[in-house]
Protein backbone atom coordinates (compact mmCIF):
# COMPACT_ATOMS: atom_id res chain seq x y z
CA UNK A 1 0.00 0.00 0.00
CA UNK A 2 1.15 3.15 -0.91
CA UNK A 3 0.59 5.21 2.65
CA UNK A 4 3.00 2.35 4.63
CA UNK A 5 5.72 2.56 1.88
CA UNK A 6 5.41 6.68 2.57
CA UNK A 7 5.22 5.66 6.40
CA UNK A 8 8.39 3.47 6.11
CA UNK A 9 10.91 4.99 4.75
CA UNK A 10 14.19 2.56 5.58
CA UNK A 11 14.73 0.50 1.95
CA UNK A 12 16.20 -3.33 2.68
CA UNK A 13 19.89 -3.43 1.03
CA UNK A 14 23.60 -4.44 1.91
CA UNK A 15 25.32 -1.56 -0.21
CA UNK A 16 28.43 -0.14 1.83
CA UNK A 17 25.92 2.97 2.48
CA UNK A 18 23.66 0.12 4.36
CA UNK A 19 26.33 -1.00 6.84
CA UNK A 20 28.40 2.12 7.90
CA UNK A 21 28.26 2.49 11.75
CA UNK A 22 24.40 4.17 12.15
CA UNK A 23 27.17 6.94 14.62
CA UNK A 24 28.92 7.85 11.61
CA UNK A 25 26.05 7.80 9.42
CA UNK A 26 23.82 10.19 11.67
CA UNK A 27 26.88 12.38 12.56
CA UNK A 28 28.06 12.59 8.83
CA UNK A 29 24.37 13.55 7.93
CA UNK A 30 24.33 16.15 10.96
CA UNK A 31 27.85 17.94 9.52
CA UNK A 32 26.46 17.75 6.14
CA UNK A 33 23.36 19.62 6.86
CA UNK A 34 24.83 22.03 9.16
CA UNK A 35 27.59 22.45 6.09
CA UNK A 36 24.48 23.65 3.75
CA UNK A 37 22.68 25.74 6.56
CA UNK A 38 26.37 27.62 7.09
CA UNK A 39 27.54 27.90 3.91
CA UNK A 40 27.36 31.80 1.96
CA UNK A 41 23.79 31.81 0.05
CA UNK A 42 25.77 32.33 -3.52
CA UNK A 43 28.39 29.59 -3.40
CA UNK A 44 25.98 27.50 -5.88
CA UNK A 45 29.02 26.06 -7.19
CA UNK A 46 29.52 24.24 -3.48
CA UNK A 47 25.83 23.75 -3.59
CA UNK A 48 26.39 21.73 -6.71
CA UNK A 49 29.10 20.10 -5.61
CA UNK A 50 27.16 18.50 -2.34
CA UNK A 51 24.23 17.83 -4.68
CA UNK A 52 26.51 15.73 -6.59
CA UNK A 53 27.94 13.64 -3.58
CA UNK A 54 24.60 12.95 -2.29
CA UNK A 55 23.53 11.67 -5.69
CA UNK A 56 26.60 9.69 -6.04
CA UNK A 57 25.70 8.38 -2.43
CA UNK A 58 22.15 7.90 -3.29
CA UNK A 59 23.14 5.98 -6.31
CA UNK A 60 26.10 3.48 -4.58
CA UNK A 61 23.30 2.80 -1.88
CA UNK A 62 20.85 1.05 -4.42
CA UNK A 63 18.02 2.64 -2.92
CA UNK A 64 15.18 2.91 -5.29
CA UNK A 65 15.82 6.43 -6.69
CA UNK A 66 11.74 6.70 -7.64
CA UNK A 67 11.23 6.33 -3.71
CA UNK A 68 13.90 8.66 -2.55
CA UNK A 69 12.68 11.11 -5.54
CA UNK A 70 9.35 10.65 -4.22
CA UNK A 71 9.86 11.57 -0.94
CA UNK A 72 11.41 14.44 -1.54
CA UNK A 73 8.79 15.66 -3.39
CA UNK A 74 5.94 15.14 -1.05
CA UNK A 75 7.75 17.37 1.47
CA UNK A 76 9.00 19.96 -1.11
CA UNK A 77 5.76 22.13 -1.06
CA UNK A 78 6.15 22.62 2.62
CA UNK A 79 9.75 24.00 1.50
CA UNK A 80 8.08 26.14 -0.66
CA UNK A 81 5.58 27.78 1.44
CA UNK A 82 7.48 28.98 3.61
CA UNK A 83 9.87 30.30 1.12
CA UNK A 84 7.35 32.36 -0.59
CA UNK A 85 7.82 34.86 2.95
CA UNK A 86 11.27 35.37 1.75
CA UNK A 87 9.60 36.81 -1.39
CA UNK A 88 7.96 39.77 0.38
CA UNK A 89 11.49 41.63 1.18
CA UNK A 90 12.04 43.55 -1.74
CA UNK A 91 15.57 41.55 -2.93
CA UNK A 92 13.99 38.25 -2.19
CA UNK A 93 14.36 36.78 -5.42
CA UNK A 94 17.88 35.02 -4.93
CA UNK A 95 16.83 34.91 -1.27
CA UNK A 96 14.41 32.40 -2.63
CA UNK A 97 15.76 30.46 -4.90
CA UNK A 98 19.21 30.18 -2.32
CA UNK A 99 16.70 29.26 0.80
CA UNK A 100 15.21 26.61 -1.36
CA UNK A 101 18.59 24.83 -3.06
CA UNK A 102 19.35 24.70 0.58
CA UNK A 103 16.42 23.38 2.59
CA UNK A 104 16.15 20.45 -0.73
CA UNK A 105 20.19 20.04 -0.08
CA UNK A 106 19.33 19.06 3.68
CA UNK A 107 15.93 17.29 3.12
CA UNK A 108 18.05 15.26 0.19
CA UNK A 109 20.22 14.24 3.07
CA UNK A 110 17.58 13.26 5.66
CA UNK A 111 15.65 11.28 3.34
CA UNK A 112 19.19 9.31 2.25
CA UNK A 113 19.73 9.32 5.73
CA UNK A 114 16.55 7.61 6.79
CA UNK A 115 16.09 5.39 3.67
CA UNK A 116 19.69 3.61 4.86
CA UNK A 117 19.32 3.40 8.33
CA UNK A 118 16.98 1.52 10.67
CA UNK A 119 15.16 3.84 12.80
CA UNK A 120 15.71 1.63 16.08
CA UNK A 121 19.25 2.28 14.72
CA UNK A 122 19.26 6.06 15.31
CA UNK A 123 17.54 5.90 18.82
CA UNK A 124 20.57 3.30 19.54
CA UNK A 125 23.04 6.11 18.83
CA UNK A 126 20.72 8.78 20.75
CA UNK A 127 20.35 6.24 24.17
CA UNK A 128 24.25 6.16 23.93
CA UNK A 129 24.33 9.66 23.62
CA UNK A 130 22.58 9.66 27.14
CA UNK A 131 18.96 11.59 25.37
CA UNK A 132 16.95 11.09 28.78
CA UNK A 133 15.10 7.57 28.53
CA UNK A 134 11.77 8.48 29.12
CA UNK A 135 12.07 10.42 25.63
CA UNK A 136 13.59 7.44 24.52
CA UNK A 137 11.22 5.44 25.41
CA UNK A 138 8.28 7.48 24.16
CA UNK A 139 9.44 7.66 20.73
CA UNK A 140 10.82 3.97 20.55
CA UNK A 141 6.79 3.40 21.53
CA UNK A 142 5.46 5.84 19.29
CA UNK A 143 7.57 4.38 16.17
CA UNK A 144 5.95 1.06 17.60
CA UNK A 145 2.48 2.26 17.60
CA UNK A 146 2.41 4.91 14.71
CA UNK A 147 1.65 2.05 12.35
CA UNK A 148 -0.69 -0.14 14.36
CA UNK A 149 -2.69 3.41 15.12
CA UNK A 150 -2.54 4.97 11.43
CA UNK A 151 -3.63 0.80 10.39
CA UNK A 152 -6.69 0.86 12.74
CA UNK A 153 -7.68 4.76 11.98
CA UNK A 154 -7.51 3.56 8.05
CA UNK A 155 -9.72 0.39 9.14
CA UNK A 156 -12.20 2.80 11.15
CA UNK A 157 -12.43 5.32 8.04
CA UNK A 158 -13.28 2.57 5.52
CA UNK A 159 -15.73 1.40 8.07
CA UNK A 160 -17.40 4.64 7.70
CA UNK A 161 -17.17 5.12 4.81
CA UNK A 162 -19.13 1.97 3.92
CA UNK A 163 -21.79 2.78 5.95
CA UNK A 164 -22.43 6.48 4.71
CA UNK A 165 -23.70 7.25 1.25
CA UNK A 166 -23.37 11.02 0.34
CA UNK A 167 -21.34 13.03 3.03
CA UNK A 168 -22.11 16.81 3.55
CA UNK A 169 -19.17 18.53 5.40
CA UNK A 170 -21.26 18.84 8.84
CA UNK A 171 -21.11 15.11 8.86
CA UNK A 172 -17.69 14.62 7.56
CA UNK A 173 -15.99 16.55 10.23
CA UNK A 174 -18.44 15.42 12.82
CA UNK A 175 -17.39 11.66 11.47
CA UNK A 176 -13.57 12.35 11.68
CA UNK A 177 -13.58 13.75 14.92
CA UNK A 178 -15.66 10.56 16.21
CA UNK A 179 -12.50 8.65 14.33
CA UNK A 180 -9.99 10.67 16.06
CA UNK A 181 -11.74 10.37 19.86
CA UNK A 182 -12.43 6.76 19.42
CA UNK A 183 -8.80 6.04 18.37
CA UNK A 184 -7.26 7.91 21.56
CA UNK A 185 -9.57 5.35 23.14
CA UNK A 186 -8.40 2.77 21.77
CA UNK A 187 -5.20 4.09 22.39
CA UNK A 188 -5.19 4.63 25.67
CA UNK A 189 -7.08 1.23 26.43
CA UNK A 190 -3.93 -0.56 24.31
CA UNK A 191 -1.55 1.64 26.35
CA UNK A 192 -2.56 -0.40 29.67
CA UNK A 193 -2.26 -3.45 27.79
CA UNK A 194 0.83 -2.58 26.99
CA UNK A 195 1.84 -1.39 30.17
CA UNK A 196 1.14 -5.32 31.52
CA UNK A 197 3.51 -7.05 28.55
CA UNK A 198 6.12 -4.91 29.56
CA UNK A 199 6.26 -5.49 33.14
CA UNK A 200 6.10 -9.25 31.74
CA UNK A 201 8.94 -8.78 30.13
CA UNK A 202 10.95 -7.29 33.30
CA UNK A 203 10.62 -3.30 32.25
CA UNK A 204 11.84 -0.78 34.68
CA UNK A 205 11.49 2.84 34.73
CA UNK B 1 -9.80 -2.95 -18.68
CA UNK B 2 -8.46 -2.16 -21.77
CA UNK B 3 -9.54 0.06 -24.07
CA UNK B 4 -8.14 1.50 -27.72
CA UNK B 5 -6.18 5.05 -26.97
CA UNK B 6 -8.71 7.78 -28.56
CA UNK B 7 -7.87 11.16 -29.59
CA UNK B 8 -4.84 12.27 -27.95
CA UNK B 9 -5.91 15.56 -26.41
CA UNK B 10 -9.33 13.22 -24.63
CA UNK B 11 -6.52 10.30 -23.69
CA UNK B 12 -4.66 13.40 -22.19
CA UNK B 13 -7.81 14.46 -19.97
CA UNK B 14 -8.69 10.58 -19.52
CA UNK B 15 -5.16 10.49 -17.86
CA UNK B 16 -5.24 13.74 -15.83
CA UNK B 17 -9.09 12.08 -14.54
CA UNK B 18 -7.24 9.27 -13.85
CA UNK B 19 -3.86 10.41 -12.33
CA UNK B 20 -6.34 12.59 -9.76
CA UNK B 21 -7.93 9.12 -8.69
CA UNK B 22 -4.84 7.44 -7.89
CA UNK B 23 -3.97 7.52 -4.02
CA UNK B 24 -0.19 8.87 -4.20
CA UNK B 25 -1.91 11.82 -5.97
CA UNK B 26 -4.69 12.48 -3.43
CA UNK B 27 -1.44 11.74 -0.61
CA UNK B 28 0.32 14.46 -2.33
CA UNK B 29 -2.58 16.40 -2.54
CA UNK B 30 -3.26 16.41 1.14
CA UNK B 31 0.31 16.05 2.39
CA UNK B 32 0.54 20.03 0.37
CA UNK B 33 -2.11 21.15 1.66
CA UNK B 34 -1.26 20.06 5.23
CA UNK B 35 -1.18 22.55 7.97
CA UNK B 36 2.64 22.87 8.37
CA UNK B 37 3.56 26.55 7.74
CA UNK B 38 4.61 26.32 11.50
CA UNK B 39 7.17 23.25 10.14
CA UNK B 40 9.67 25.07 9.45
CA UNK B 41 12.45 23.48 7.18
CA UNK B 42 16.29 23.54 7.20
CA UNK B 43 17.65 26.93 5.89
CA UNK B 44 15.25 28.96 7.10
CA UNK B 45 17.06 29.46 10.34
CA UNK B 46 20.24 31.05 10.66
CA UNK B 47 22.65 29.71 13.86
CA UNK B 48 22.10 32.44 16.61
CA UNK B 49 18.22 31.59 16.32
CA UNK B 50 18.36 28.11 15.91
CA UNK B 51 20.80 27.76 19.37
CA UNK B 52 18.75 30.45 21.13
CA UNK B 53 15.31 28.26 20.27
CA UNK B 54 17.21 24.77 20.83
CA UNK B 55 18.31 26.30 24.45
CA UNK B 56 14.72 27.43 24.91
CA UNK B 57 13.33 23.91 24.11
CA UNK B 58 15.53 22.31 25.61
CA UNK B 59 14.70 24.08 28.98
CA UNK B 60 10.99 23.83 28.42
CA UNK B 61 11.04 19.82 27.64
CA UNK B 62 13.63 19.76 31.47
CA UNK B 63 10.58 21.16 32.88
CA UNK B 64 8.04 18.66 31.40
CA UNK B 65 10.37 15.95 32.23
CA UNK B 66 10.99 16.98 35.50
CA UNK B 67 7.46 16.91 36.18
CA UNK B 68 6.10 14.23 34.30
CA UNK B 69 8.70 11.85 36.30
CA UNK B 70 7.44 13.45 39.45
CA UNK B 71 3.98 12.83 38.85
CA UNK B 72 3.23 10.53 36.14
CA UNK B 73 2.29 7.05 37.67
CA UNK B 74 4.82 4.39 35.86
CA UNK B 75 1.80 2.47 34.68
CA UNK B 76 0.71 5.65 32.40
CA UNK B 77 4.66 6.11 30.66
CA UNK B 78 3.35 3.94 27.68
CA UNK B 79 0.12 5.95 27.20
CA UNK B 80 2.84 9.13 26.37
CA UNK B 81 4.04 7.13 23.48
CA UNK B 82 0.65 6.06 22.33
CA UNK B 83 -0.78 9.66 22.63
CA UNK B 84 2.08 10.43 20.51
CA UNK B 85 1.22 7.86 17.70
CA UNK B 86 -2.03 8.79 17.98
CA UNK B 87 -1.50 12.66 17.57
CA UNK B 88 0.55 11.36 14.43
CA UNK B 89 -2.27 8.98 13.31
CA UNK B 90 -5.11 12.11 13.94
CA UNK B 91 -2.71 14.78 12.02
CA UNK B 92 -3.32 12.70 9.03
CA UNK B 93 -7.19 13.18 9.06
CA UNK B 94 -9.15 15.17 6.59
CA UNK B 95 -11.73 17.90 7.61
CA UNK B 96 -12.80 18.91 4.50
CA UNK B 97 -13.30 22.86 4.17
CA UNK B 98 -14.04 23.91 0.73
CA UNK B 99 -12.98 23.67 -2.93
CA UNK B 100 -10.78 20.52 -2.34
CA UNK B 101 -8.63 22.38 0.43
CA UNK B 102 -8.60 20.71 3.95
CA UNK B 103 -7.96 21.06 7.87
CA UNK B 104 -5.84 19.30 10.06
CA UNK B 105 -5.52 18.87 13.65
CA UNK B 106 -2.38 19.87 15.19
CA UNK B 107 -3.59 19.02 18.58
CA UNK B 108 -1.20 20.20 21.31
CA UNK B 109 -4.27 21.51 23.44
CA UNK B 110 -6.22 18.26 22.27
CA UNK B 111 -3.31 15.97 24.36
CA UNK B 112 -3.44 19.00 27.31
CA UNK B 113 -6.81 18.41 27.58
CA UNK B 114 -6.33 14.73 27.48
CA UNK B 115 -3.31 13.97 29.25
CA UNK B 116 -2.23 17.53 31.17
CA UNK B 117 0.81 20.25 29.95
CA UNK B 118 3.64 18.54 31.41
CA UNK B 119 2.55 15.37 29.42
CA UNK B 120 1.77 17.34 26.11
CA UNK B 121 5.34 18.40 25.81
CA UNK B 122 6.61 15.56 26.03
CA UNK B 123 4.18 14.19 23.26
CA UNK B 124 4.54 16.78 21.24
CA UNK B 125 7.94 17.05 21.47
CA UNK B 126 8.03 13.59 20.30
CA UNK B 127 6.03 14.19 17.19
CA UNK B 128 7.63 16.41 16.14
CA UNK B 129 11.84 14.71 16.81
CA UNK B 130 10.09 11.72 15.11
CA UNK B 131 8.37 13.73 12.10
CA UNK B 132 12.16 15.34 11.44
CA UNK B 133 14.01 12.48 11.55
CA UNK B 134 11.99 9.47 10.00
CA UNK B 135 10.16 12.10 7.08
CA UNK B 136 12.48 15.00 6.89
CA UNK B 137 9.26 16.55 7.81
CA UNK B 138 10.73 19.57 9.43
CA UNK B 139 14.52 20.78 9.12
CA UNK B 140 17.37 19.37 11.55
CA UNK B 141 18.46 22.87 12.85
CA UNK B 142 15.40 24.03 13.06
CA UNK B 143 14.62 21.04 15.17
CA UNK B 144 14.75 23.39 18.14
CA UNK B 145 12.81 26.06 16.78
CA UNK B 146 9.84 23.50 15.75
CA UNK B 147 10.33 22.15 19.22
CA UNK B 148 9.85 24.96 21.01
CA UNK B 149 6.55 26.33 18.75
CA UNK B 150 5.02 23.33 18.78
CA UNK B 151 5.81 21.29 21.58
CA UNK B 152 6.69 24.34 24.18
CA UNK B 153 5.30 27.08 23.60
CA UNK B 154 1.65 25.76 21.95
CA UNK B 155 0.59 23.61 25.26
CA UNK B 156 2.30 26.50 28.13
CA UNK B 157 -0.02 28.86 25.89
CA UNK B 158 -3.22 26.78 25.76
CA UNK B 159 -2.84 25.16 29.02
CA UNK B 160 -3.55 28.25 31.64
CA UNK B 161 -6.19 29.38 28.69
CA UNK B 162 -8.06 26.27 29.21
CA UNK B 163 -7.39 26.02 33.03
CA UNK B 164 -8.83 29.50 33.52
CA UNK B 165 -11.78 29.50 31.29
CA UNK B 166 -12.64 25.98 32.69
CA UNK B 167 -12.58 27.55 36.12
CA UNK B 168 -14.40 30.90 35.47
CA UNK B 169 -17.56 29.18 33.51
CA UNK B 170 -19.91 26.74 35.41
CA UNK B 171 -18.67 23.04 35.66
CA UNK B 172 -20.14 20.81 32.65
CA UNK B 173 -19.40 19.78 29.07
CA UNK B 174 -20.08 23.36 27.64
CA UNK B 175 -17.47 25.11 29.90
CA UNK B 176 -14.77 22.06 29.11
CA UNK B 177 -15.73 22.58 24.89
CA UNK B 178 -15.37 26.00 24.80
CA UNK B 179 -12.16 26.32 27.05
CA UNK B 180 -10.55 24.23 25.08
CA UNK B 181 -11.55 25.36 21.59
CA UNK B 182 -10.43 28.82 22.99
CA UNK B 183 -7.31 27.78 24.17
CA UNK B 184 -6.46 25.44 20.86
CA UNK B 185 -7.27 28.79 18.97
CA UNK B 186 -4.78 30.68 21.27
CA UNK B 187 -1.91 28.13 20.81
CA UNK B 188 -2.14 28.03 17.33
CA UNK B 189 -1.51 31.71 16.89
CA UNK B 190 0.97 31.80 19.86
CA UNK B 191 2.79 28.96 17.56
CA UNK B 192 2.48 30.76 14.35
CA UNK B 193 3.50 34.47 15.70
CA UNK B 194 6.91 32.85 17.82
CA UNK B 195 7.54 31.09 14.26
CA UNK B 196 7.23 34.07 12.39
CA UNK B 197 9.72 36.19 15.05
CA UNK B 198 12.34 32.93 14.44
CA UNK B 199 12.02 33.60 10.56
CA UNK B 200 12.06 37.25 11.07
CA UNK B 201 14.89 37.36 13.39
CA UNK B 202 16.90 34.26 10.63
CA UNK B 203 16.69 37.28 8.29
CA UNK B 204 13.89 35.46 5.96
CA UNK B 205 11.32 37.88 5.85
CA UNK B 206 10.79 41.50 7.48
CA UNK B 207 9.18 41.22 10.54
CA UNK B 208 5.94 43.02 10.13
CA UNK B 209 4.80 41.42 7.38
CA UNK B 210 5.84 37.62 8.62
CA UNK B 211 3.76 38.06 11.89
CA UNK B 212 1.08 39.75 9.96
CA UNK B 213 0.71 36.99 7.42
CA UNK B 214 1.39 34.23 9.72
CA UNK B 215 -0.66 35.78 12.04
CA UNK B 216 -3.84 36.52 9.83
CA UNK B 217 -3.71 32.70 8.28
CA UNK B 218 -3.37 31.15 11.78
CA UNK B 219 -6.40 33.04 12.85
CA UNK B 220 -8.40 31.32 10.32
CA UNK B 221 -6.45 27.51 10.58
CA UNK B 222 -6.70 28.16 14.80
CA UNK B 223 -10.45 28.55 14.25
CA UNK B 224 -10.29 24.87 12.30
CA UNK B 225 -8.20 23.43 14.86
CA UNK B 226 -10.57 25.19 17.84
CA UNK B 227 -13.35 22.90 16.02
CA UNK B 228 -11.30 19.68 15.47
CA UNK B 229 -10.37 20.11 19.21
CA UNK B 230 -13.64 21.09 20.19
CA UNK B 231 -15.18 17.88 18.32
CA UNK B 232 -12.89 15.38 19.23
CA UNK B 233 -13.03 16.31 23.12
CA UNK B 234 -16.67 15.64 22.91
CA UNK B 235 -16.35 12.45 21.79
CA UNK B 236 -14.12 11.30 24.17
CA UNK B 237 -16.11 13.16 26.99
CA UNK B 238 -18.71 11.01 26.08
CA UNK B 239 -17.13 7.94 25.30
CA UNK B 240 -15.03 7.56 28.70
CA UNK B 241 -15.14 10.75 30.67
CA UNK B 242 -12.86 9.74 33.41
CA UNK B 243 -9.89 10.07 30.53
CA UNK B 244 -10.55 14.01 30.79
CA UNK B 245 -7.91 14.78 33.17
CA UNK B 246 -7.48 11.36 33.85
CA UNK B 247 -3.77 12.05 34.84
CA UNK B 248 -3.49 16.06 36.17
CA UNK B 249 -6.54 15.45 38.78
CA UNK B 250 -4.57 17.38 41.25
CA UNK B 251 -3.97 20.75 41.67
CA UNK B 252 -1.28 22.13 39.49
CA UNK B 253 1.97 22.29 42.11
CA UNK B 254 3.49 25.80 42.19
CA UNK B 255 6.79 24.79 41.07
CA UNK B 256 5.54 23.84 38.00
CA UNK B 257 3.25 26.85 37.27
CA UNK B 258 5.47 29.33 38.34
CA UNK B 259 8.47 28.00 35.70
CA UNK B 260 5.52 27.39 33.03
CA UNK B 261 4.80 30.84 33.54
CA UNK B 262 8.38 32.20 33.78
CA UNK B 263 8.59 30.10 30.13
CA UNK B 264 5.86 31.78 29.01
CA UNK B 265 6.32 35.32 30.39
CA UNK B 266 9.91 34.72 28.03
CA UNK B 267 8.08 33.64 24.89
CA UNK B 268 5.30 36.75 25.15
CA UNK B 269 8.07 39.19 25.96
CA UNK B 270 9.49 37.67 22.34
CA UNK B 271 6.12 38.25 21.28
CA UNK B 272 4.23 41.00 22.58
CA UNK B 273 7.20 43.75 21.98
CA UNK B 274 8.00 43.97 18.77
CA UNK B 275 4.05 43.96 17.88
CA UNK B 276 3.02 46.47 20.86
CA UNK B 277 6.58 48.63 20.53
CA UNK B 278 5.86 51.48 18.19
CA UNK B 279 9.59 51.56 17.35
CA UNK B 280 10.50 50.10 13.87
CA UNK B 281 13.44 47.99 15.63
CA UNK B 282 11.44 46.39 18.29
CA UNK B 283 13.30 43.03 16.46
CA UNK B 284 16.61 45.02 17.24
CA UNK B 285 15.59 44.90 20.75
CA UNK B 286 14.53 41.37 20.93
CA UNK B 287 17.33 40.32 19.46
CA UNK B 288 19.25 42.50 21.86
CA UNK B 289 17.84 41.54 25.03
CA UNK B 290 18.23 37.43 23.33
CA UNK B 291 21.57 38.35 23.03
CA UNK B 292 22.34 37.97 19.80
CA UNK B 293 22.19 41.54 18.42
CA UNK B 294 25.57 41.42 16.57
CA UNK B 295 24.16 39.05 14.43
CA UNK B 296 20.77 39.77 13.69
CA UNK B 297 21.41 43.66 13.13
CA UNK B 298 23.99 42.88 10.59
CA UNK B 299 21.58 40.67 8.44
CA UNK B 300 18.48 42.97 10.12
CA UNK B 301 19.40 46.82 9.67
CA UNK B 302 19.92 46.71 5.05
CA UNK B 303 15.88 45.26 5.00
CA UNK B 304 14.58 47.26 7.42
CA UNK B 305 16.34 50.27 6.16
CA UNK B 306 15.32 50.05 2.42
CA UNK B 307 11.90 49.46 3.91
CA UNK B 308 9.26 49.89 1.35
CA UNK B 309 6.13 47.95 2.04
CA UNK B 310 4.85 49.53 4.61
CA UNK B 311 1.57 48.40 4.32
CA UNK B 312 1.96 47.04 8.07
CA UNK B 313 4.50 50.06 9.22
CA UNK B 314 1.65 52.84 8.74
CA UNK B 315 1.00 52.41 12.28
CA UNK B 316 2.14 48.57 13.60
CA UNK B 317 0.76 49.09 17.33
CA UNK B 318 -2.39 49.95 17.37
CA UNK B 319 -3.53 47.84 14.13
CA UNK B 320 -2.27 44.72 15.03
CA UNK B 321 -3.44 44.47 18.23
CA UNK B 322 -6.83 45.44 17.28
CA UNK B 323 -6.87 42.78 14.43
CA UNK B 324 -5.57 40.10 17.25
CA UNK B 325 -8.78 41.69 19.78
CA UNK B 326 -10.83 41.10 16.86
CA UNK B 327 -9.55 37.58 15.74
CA UNK B 328 -9.71 36.70 19.61
CA UNK B 329 -13.58 37.70 20.05
CA UNK B 330 -14.27 36.16 16.72
CA UNK B 331 -12.81 32.72 17.67
CA UNK B 332 -14.61 33.28 21.44
CA UNK B 333 -17.72 33.52 19.36
CA UNK B 334 -17.10 30.61 17.12
CA UNK B 335 -16.15 28.48 20.21
CA UNK B 336 -19.12 29.33 22.27
CA UNK B 337 -21.52 28.65 19.08
CA UNK B 338 -19.92 25.22 18.68
CA UNK B 339 -19.75 24.47 22.13
CA UNK B 340 -23.85 25.22 22.47
CA UNK B 341 -24.50 23.56 19.52
CA UNK B 342 -22.46 20.27 20.65
CA UNK B 343 -24.51 20.40 23.64
CA UNK B 344 -28.07 20.37 23.79
CA UNK B 345 -29.75 21.13 27.11
CA UNK B 346 -31.72 18.17 27.20
CA UNK B 347 -28.59 16.37 27.00
CA UNK B 348 -27.14 14.36 30.20
CA UNK B 349 -24.93 15.29 32.53
CA UNK B 350 -21.35 15.82 31.48
CA UNK B 351 -18.04 15.47 33.50
CA UNK B 352 -18.04 17.53 36.69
Amino acid sequence: MIRERLLSPYQHGASVLHRLPPGLKLGGALACILLVVLLPRNAWGLHLAIAAGLAAMAIASRASIRQLLLRLLLVEPLVIGIALLALLRPDGGLLFLSMITKSTLCLACMILLTATTRFSDILDVLRRLHVPALLITSVALTHRFMFVLVEEMQRMLRARRSRTFAEDRAASWSGSAQVAGRLFVRASERAERVYLAMCARGWER
Amino acid sequence: MRRARGHPAQCGKQRVARLARRPIVCESLAFLIHVRTVHIPDGFIDLKTAAVTTALAVVGIAIALHDVRRRLPPRRVPLIGLAAAFVFAAQMLNFPVAAGTSGHLIGAVLVCVLLGPAAAVIVMTTVLVLQCLMFADGGVTALGANVLNLGVIAPTVGYPVYVALRRIGPPGLRTLLLAAGFAAWCSTLAAALACAVQLAASGTAPLNLALSAMGGVHMLIGLGEAVITMLVVAVVARARPELIDGIDSGPISHRALLAYGGLATLALLVFVVPVASSLPDGLEWVAGRLDFAQQTTTVQSAPLDGYSLDVAAASPGMGTVLAGLVGAAVAFAVAWLVARALTPANRSPAPR
